[in-house]
């Protein structure tokens, strides 16, 4: 079982992406439970969403307290002493940053993936939405999800320009993250 | 299984509630948006208007009336839905008495959260606990299929005419209402294939125009008492109905589970774990591992709450060495969590052994598998004659 | 029981001075800009105190100052300041990223 833990910030769309995955997952095959925690339901109040993934049905419905993923929508977010807390080993960090990452944010991360997600929904979207950007840069980053089935996925929550809009955005995130190995 | 493979698509636990509402064919609807409920509101409010939902839609200002228009509307002979939750649910409590009293076969869906007082926005099972004397029947659930699955059946139980009771279908704000998760949607032939029993059933009685009928006792001594046995009879009855419907779903659908309660592993269990919710999911985790190790333990799902489902817990927990409760609440006044005390009052009847209460899961912390894993270890002790705490609140320790 | 949980409020129903801090809730966390203040304008009328949502505006004497712990950055003191001497600065101006 894979578990992934996605942060942001109400607003940034972090539901939406934990949703957004949990059918991309399905649509492989492979059984989800995915689902947010947040107390006040208002833009900025900090958000983390619950991304479980196996090959077998899930019955565990707790917050995720080792993630093998996290991906953080917000780099505001990455001053958050709580951030990396029970992660593990080998474990894979996706950020959306402008900047570069200098060094290894934490001991047990093996694989991070860096994308100006902001920058790109931004250009592509008109918004600062990066949560589909993100989903990009994640598939391409764990290899645990191929594009084509993210891209496929977004047509469930998504029409017309948006959709369009937004599977540009998520492509970008697949082509231009930089992947750094630890 | 006669039913036809149902859609299969990933859905949180609030627009599946809403999408079986909808194919269960209400046809009024009174629905108030309240946090972790509100996409329910939402998604019908929709339907009705995208026009796959044939529904009156009654926009009400508060949960109070969403409760008056859905009785007034049952007892004119209309099938009705609502949703709520905590706040909502409290707002609503002299006319949630009355839908009951007045055996009005409304089915709400109740998303769990914590109740007014000191404010949270949260999950927890206070406001089932607090309204669990309203006289309705009572289910609890463990995940987003179940959601589906319990709607359709609370519509059998409700409406059947030996029964004739509101139902409230509860499942847990936060780790359901927002959980994804891929589903199966029943065809909408299923679902009215399943309803339709109830149309071959004498049709009870109703507000017609033009005819002065009513409902009520009007003061008359006898005729309350007489109105309240009839009313706690059918609670009993509708215990052996729930597992009736339910066997039926299965042979239907495929899909059972277990009616009043679900048993699992328990058949050669030395001990038991009993809770309800979400959590049953995350304990069936701590089982089946607490198993690998050689601890013979087992989990009983309490489904239906109310009616108590006395005679199936005797029956799965009678010969179990010590049992553990995981209440998701808190039963003000009594030491023990809710459920548990409810259970020491059948304890006679099981073999008068240990039952350690827990109170856990409160204000959308975790009941976690290490939690759980405590639960098992301690109640395991007690059955081998340790000493226990009679009553522990976890997240105080 | 041992209870190990340490008492946030002092008193048996959760009371709390908005004087000092909203509630136990960690506001400051919601924060996604934060209001800057130049105090050449400022004419310490009080009124972004008066407004301030969780009342978190410091007294210094000469004008106000936001406790981060607790600004959530709505900017109504922004919005309210008839000398418009506040600015709304994005926090990623202030905060060290790795």
């Amino acid at each position: 079982m894979k578990e992934i833990r996605i942060h942001g910030r109400g607003g940034q769309g972090a539901v939406l992406a934990a949703r957004m995955l949990a059918s991309a997952f399905v649509a492989e095959g492979k059984y989800v439970a995915s689902f947010p925690m947040y107390g006040f339901e208002r833009r900025g109040a900090p958000v983390v969403a619950f991304t479980r993934v196996d090959d077998k049905p899930i019955r565990e419905k707790t917050q995720i307290y080792n993630p093998d993923c996290l991906i953080v929508i917000d780099p505001g977010l990455l001053t958050l002493p709580t951030l990396f807390t029970g992660l593990q080993q080998g474990g894979v960090f996706i950020l959306n940053s402008p900047k570069k990452l200098t060094k290894q944010p934490n001991e047990n991360l093996k694989i991070g993936g860096v994308v100006n997600a902001t920058g790109i929904a931004v250009q592509e979207i008109g918004r600062d939405i990066p949560n589909t950007c993100l989903l990009g840069a994640f598939a391409a980053a764990t290899g645990w999800l191929k594009l084509e089935s993210i891209l496929a996925c977004l047509a469930d929550y998504l029409s017309g320009d948006i959709l369009q809009r937004n599977l540009k955005s998520a492509e970008r995130g697949y082509k231009e993250v930089e992947v750094i190995k630890w | 299984m006669k039913a036809k493979k149902g859609k299969v698509s990933v859905m949180t636990g609030n627009v599946a509630a809403a999408n079986i509402a909808r194919l269960c064919r209400p046809e009024v609807v009174a629905c108030y948006p309240i946090t972790p409920q509100s996409e329910v509101a939402e998604s019908l409010s929709g339907f009705v208007a995208d026009g796959s939902l044939d529904a009156e839609i009654v926009e009400v200002e508060g949960e109070n009336s969403a409760m008056n228009v859905c009785r007034a509307a049952s007892l004119a002979g209309a099938r009705t839905f609502t949703a709520t939750s905590s706040y909502g649910l409290v707002y609503m409590y002299d006319t949630l008495l009355e839908t009951a009293g007045f055996r009005a076969p409304v089915v709400m869906i109740n998303v769990n959260r914590e109740t007014p007082g000191i404010h949270a926005v949260s999950s927890g099972q206070q406001d089932m606990i607090s309204t669990r004397d309203a006289g309705w029947a009572q289910i609890i659930v463990e995940n987003n299929q179940e959601i589906i699955d319990q709607t359709i059946m609370a519509y059998r139980l409700a409406e059947d005419y030996d029964i004739q009771l509101p139902v409230m279908v509860n499942y847990d704000g936060y780790y359901l209402s927002y959980l994804a998760e891929a589903v199966e949607m029943p065809d909408q032939a299923d679902v009215d294939a399943f309803l339709a029993p109830l149309k071959a059933q004498p049709q009870r009685p109703r507000i017609i125009p033009g005819k002065s009928t009513g409902c009520g006792t009007h003061g008359i001594e006898m005729g309350y008492v007489e109105a309240r046995y009839k009313h706690w009879a059918a609670l009993e009855r509708a215990k052996k109905k729930v597992d009736d419907i339910d066997k039926e779903f299965g042979e239907y659908f495929g899909r059972s589970y277990g009616g009043q309660i679900e048993e699992y592993r328990m058949n050669d269990a030395d001990i038991a774990i009993v809770t309800s919710g979400s959590a049953a999911g995350t304990a069936k985790t701590v089982v089946d591992a607490k198993r690998d190790e050689g601890v013979k333990v087992g989990l009983v799902k309490i489904r239906l709450y109310r009616p108590f489902p006395e005679e199936r817990l005797i029956q799965a927990l009678k010969g179990k060495k010590a049992v553990g409760v995981i209440d998701r609440s808190i039963c003000f006044g009594w030491k023990y969590g809710p459920m548990c005390t409810e259970l020491k009052a059948i304890n006679s009847s099981i073999g008068s052994v240990p039952i350690l209460s827990y109170i856990d899961g409160l204000a959308n912390l975790d009941i976690t598998i290490p939690h759980i894993n405590r639960v098992v270890d301690e109640v395991n002790a007690a059955a081998k004659g340790k000493a226990y705490q009679d009553v522990t609140w976890i997240p105080m320790e | 029981m041992v209870i190990k949980h340490q008492w946030i409020f002092k008193t048996e129903a959760p009371w709390s001075d908005a004087n000092e801090k909203m509630l136990a809730l960690d506001t400051g966390s919601w924060r996604t800009e934060r209001p800057v203040l130049d105090k050449a304008k400022c004419n310490y009328c009080g009124l972004c105190a008066l407004y301030c949502p969780p009342q978190c505006m410091k007294d210094m004497g000469d004008h106000y100052e936001a406790n981060l712990a607790f600004c959530k950055g709505c900017g109504i003191c922004a919005h309210e300041c008839p000398k418009q001497a506040y600015a709304m600065k994005p926090e990623g101006e202030f905060t060290n990223e790795s």
